[in-house]
């Protein structure tokens, strides 16, 4: 493959897992970790990349509001096409699939994952799932919303349905799968004296999402089913003309879809505690309070699908115990804010690329989470939902959070992945240019969302046009922001500065390997003596102690 | 381009809503000062540069932890009971009501008056009193949103669900539809007019000539022939209709259901799902027969067959 090819010009002839090998074939069946999560790496970006034109042509469309640039029906295709592909082709297996799968193993001192052949399987689910979404798109698309809302979907649209619900349906299986073989490897694969309360916290929060993958999918699946099932055999499940309750369909859907949010933000938490612990050279304060807040979180995240729901027509009391559930998991979110602005105290920071992005998601994370707290508010829901305070508030989390974490995570692991430096100037650039782009893009989205712009409209109210201007402007940073890397990542690969080891001097077990490590990861096996973020200015180790014998 | 920056508020509710979201802002600075605040502080004073006291802390991070967590906890247990107190008056109009019939379709919304005028994309209220709306959809799931009233309602195809509002300003507002509901969904928008009560008067007037809905729906009620069993002087038993509305009433297997709008439509169109304690089950179905108008005008009917349920009661406004 290429990109291998490309790799030979600057690393030297010392063997390691990029060339070993430069054949296709070796790539397209490798059951190597570190190759399968590069291949995902570059199955994403492309999935990133098409989403965003969609996104780019929304924002173009919405800069006036008469909707003249495209047709209403092409819109809709639009906002499908972006929020399919974001959450299932990017979203879900961003960082999980491709960092999640090049480090795991290197973190817990393994050789591999613990089922490389299914590890490779999955990839290969998922690049069908996404190629049958994609065929879907271009044979005509589907219009539905990434929501796939019944019986509209079911009964009413006159598009490619079933088959999108047929690439997600499959790419599902993908997630269910590394889900299951990151368990398995958490289990089973750490070295010796690796205990769980040694544990990296990024292996936490992989272990708590895997759970939701693990669990949470299912449902999915089977609530595609029954949407193909009803449009194809015309069986009443959702459709009351049938007989069946659109009601069942919302919460199928987001008895999976909650949670799954869970998978879209706890992997962006667990890579921003390795990164402030690194670059402020300490032990995250209340190591175990973070790692538990992440099972806490997954959890209660399968408790509040319902706040999804507060003017769907279910019950009052129903609405208010979804409130109230909604308002516990707010509590282990804060938790890890506070304690990573706690981690710096007394540290000794320094602000390189991958710190600046992790400071910027905490910075987005905070405003998206207690954007929750009002999405959560029962009366205040009412006016705001399906509005652009909602389409703010998520983009807040999943863009500003979990992108932002993605490329702290990427910087971070650049050159153990690929044995070469990032310039580092142009990164703290590029993470400044995002971070002011997105809150351009998004946080007027707030202002016209309350104003009572709903959401998925093609043509809107001309009051509504100012925030929307300013939206678009922000977009357009925003993409230089998300294109630069592109460039100075690939720079890199020929002009970057060999890295060492350790570039960062950094703790954890990856670092212990050489950049980019061996096919085998490790020599031999570590063995570990202490806690993985043992960085000098440690909490006091007497400390952490008393809070791990209290619990 | 004109720089909006609040909705417009024009109902007791709005304002109580804007109160509850205005808190949430001051929160949310505070929240934003309390984490910020200090870490740019520290982003200065522990540069790795700097000459600084870097050793290890003397205290217990327990107590640091409960502290953090449980403040929060019971900030957001108040936010919660405002909200939801908020959300149950919401829930609960308040029962003398005027009340008009909504019918969301791809891609319009049908409104009907109980004096029988009709308008499409439009809603003439008048100010000061209670308007609840019932509401259904004849195909996919729609939302009645009226931000100037900051109430927002899914409208379900093969349910009625309600919203209400007590309008205190006069003018002329959005509505829009919330829900995706396909092409035209941008499109599916109209405007509510508050109006002085005797221009509302004069409007009803002015209208076509029109039937109050009670009387259309006792058109349909004799047309159907529904009056052939549920009579006095019917030989086929079947339970009379008057003082039904806003009653529990016995099932054959057991249970108590309440006769509000969703049970009479239910028994019209699915009269097997729900048999009447001590009656045959001889009712035939009127699905496909019907439209959501006229089943709305039979609702009015039957309603209006129990005035004394329909009048009682004091709601609190
Ligand atoms: C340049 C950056 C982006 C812009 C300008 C943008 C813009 C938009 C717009 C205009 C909508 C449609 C809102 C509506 O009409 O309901 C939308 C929806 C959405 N976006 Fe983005 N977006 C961006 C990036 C992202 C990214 C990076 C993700 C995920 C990682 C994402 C996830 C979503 C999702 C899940 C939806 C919901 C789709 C739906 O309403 O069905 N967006 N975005
Ligand atoms: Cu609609």
């Amino acid at each position: 493959m290429n990109a291998a090819q490309e790799f030979n010009f600057s690393i030297e002839a010392t063997k390691n897992y990029l060339n070993v090998n430069y054949s296709v074939k070796s790539w397209l069946f490798t059951r190597d970790h570190k190759r399968i999560g590069l291949l995902y790496l570059f199955s994403i970006i492309f999935f990133f990349f098409i989403a965003a034109m969609a996104a780019a042509l929304m924002r173009l469309e919405l800069l006036t509001p008469e909707g003249d640039l495209v047709l209403a029906d092409t819109y809709n295709k639009l906002f499908t096409i972006h929020g399919v592909l974001m959450v299932w082709f990017f979203l879900i297996p961003s960082i999980p699939a491709t960092l999640g799968n090049f480090v795991i193993p290197l973190m817990l001192g393994a050789r591999d994952v613990a089922f490389p052949r299914i590890n490779l399987l999955s990839w290969y689910l998922f690049i069908f799932g996404g190629g049958v979404t994609l065929y879907s798109i271009i044979i005509g698309g589907v219009d539905t919303g990434w929501t796939f809302y019944t019986p509209y979907s079911s009964a009413y649209s006159n598009s490619y349905v079933v088959m999108m619900v047929v690439g997600v349906f499959v790419a599902g299986f993908s997630s269910i799968l590394t889900g299951l073989n990151f368990i398995v490897t958490i289990h089973k694969m750490r070295a010796p004296g690796l205990t769980w309360m040694r544990l990296p916290l990024f292996i936490w929060s992989m272990y708590a999402t895997s759970l939701i993958l693990v669990l949470a999918t299912p449902v999915l699946a089977i609530t595609l089913f029954l949407i193909a099932l009803e449009r194809l055999w015309q069986v009443g499940i959702f459709n009351p003309a049938l007989g069946g309750d659109p009601i069942l369909f919302q919460h199928l859907f987001w008895f999976y879809s909650h949670p799954a949010v869970y998978i879209m933000i706890l992997p962006g938490m667990g890579v921003v505690s390795e990164l402030i612990a690194c670059f402020s050279r300490k032990q995250i304060f209340g190591y175990t309070f973070v790692a538990f807040s992440s099972l806490a979180i997954a959890v209660l995240g399968f408790l509040v699908w319902g706040h999804h729901m507060f003017v769907s027509g279910q019950s009052v009391y129903a609405g208010m115990i979804f409130s109230l559930l909604s308002f516990l998991v707010a509590i282990p979110s804060a938790v890890k804010v506070f304690n990573w602005t706690a981690t710096l105290y007394r540290g000794s920071i320094s602000l390189k690329t991958p710190m600046i992005y992790a400071l910027g998601f905490i910075g987005l994370f905070t405003l998206g989470g207690m954007t929750g707290i009002f999405l959560a508010t029962l009366g205040v829901d009412v006016h705001v939902t399906d509005t652009y305070f909602v389409i703010a508030h998520f983009h807040y989390i999943m863009v500003g959070g979990m992108v932002l974490a993605f490329m702290g995570g990427l910087h971070y692991w650049w050159p153990k992945i690929t044995g070469r430096l990032y310039p580092e100037k142009m990164g703290q650039l590029s993470a400044l240019i995002t971070f002011i782009g997105f809150n351009l893009t998004f946080f007027p989205q707030f202002i016209a969302g309350y104003l009572g712009m709903p959401r998925r409209y093609h043509a809107y109210a001309a009051e509504f046009q100012i925030y929307n201007v300013l939206s678009t402007a922000g977009a357009s940073i925003l993409g230089v922001g998300y294109v630069l890397p592109i460039f100075y990542f690939l720079w890199s690969l020929w002009f970057g500065k060999k890295a060492s080891m350790n570039p960062w001097d950094a703790r954890g077990l990856e670092w212990q390997t050489a950049s980019p490590p061996s096919q085998y990861n490790f020599e031999q096996t570590p063995i570990v003596t202490e806690q993985t973020h043992a960085y000098p200015l440690l909490t006091s180790e007497k400390t952490l102690r008393k809070v791990m014998h209290v619990r | 381009m004109s720089f909006p920056f609040f909705p417009a508020s024009g109902s007791a509710m709005a304002t109580q809503v804007d109160r509850l979201f205005l808190f949430l802002v001051a929160l949310t600075i505070v929240v934003h000062l309390i984490v910020f605040g200090p870490m740019i502080f520290f982003l200065f004073k522990y540069r790795e540069s700097k000459k600084v006291d870097r050793s290890p802390l003397k205290f217990s991070t327990l107590k640091v932890e409960l502290v953090w967590i449980i403040i929060p906890l019971i900030l957001v247990m108040a936010v919660f009971a405002w909200g939801s107190h908020l959300y149950v008056n919401l829930q609960e109009p308040p029962k003398e009501a005027i009340e008009v019939n909504v019918v969301g379709k791809q891609w319009m919304w049908k409104i009907q008056h109980p004096e029988g005028n009709r308008e499409i994309n439009e809603l003439h209220v008048p100010v000061g009193s209670v308007v609840k709306l019932v509401m259904t959809s004849q195909d996919v799931i729609h939302s009645f949103f009226l931000p100037v009233f900051r109430i927002k309602q899914d409208v379900l195809p093969g349910r009625y669900t309600t919203e209400w509002f007590q309008a205190t300003k006069v003018g002329s507002y959005h509505l829009f539809c919330a829900e995706y509901c396909g092409t035209m969904h941008s499109h599916m928008i109209g405007r509510v007019h508050v109006m002085e009560p005797k221009d509302y008067e004069d409007w009803l007037r002015e209208g076509e000539p029109t039937e109050p809905l009670v009387q259309s729906g006792q058109k349909l009620f004799q047309e159907l022939g529904c009056s052939g069993c549920h009579s006095m002087q019917s030989q086929f038993h079947a339970p009379l209709l008057e003082g039904i509305f806003g009653r529990p009433v016995p099932l054959e297997e057991g249970r108590m259901v309440m006769a509000d709008e969703k049970y009479i439509r239910d028994s019209i169109l699915l009269p097997q799902l729900q048999i009447a304690a001590g009656y045959p089950n001889i009712m035939p179905s009127f699905e496909g027969r019907l439209s959501e108008e006229e089943i709305f005008q039979l609702v009015a009917y039957i309603k209006n067959l129990s005035p004394k349920k329909a009048k009682s009661g004091k709601g609190k406004p």
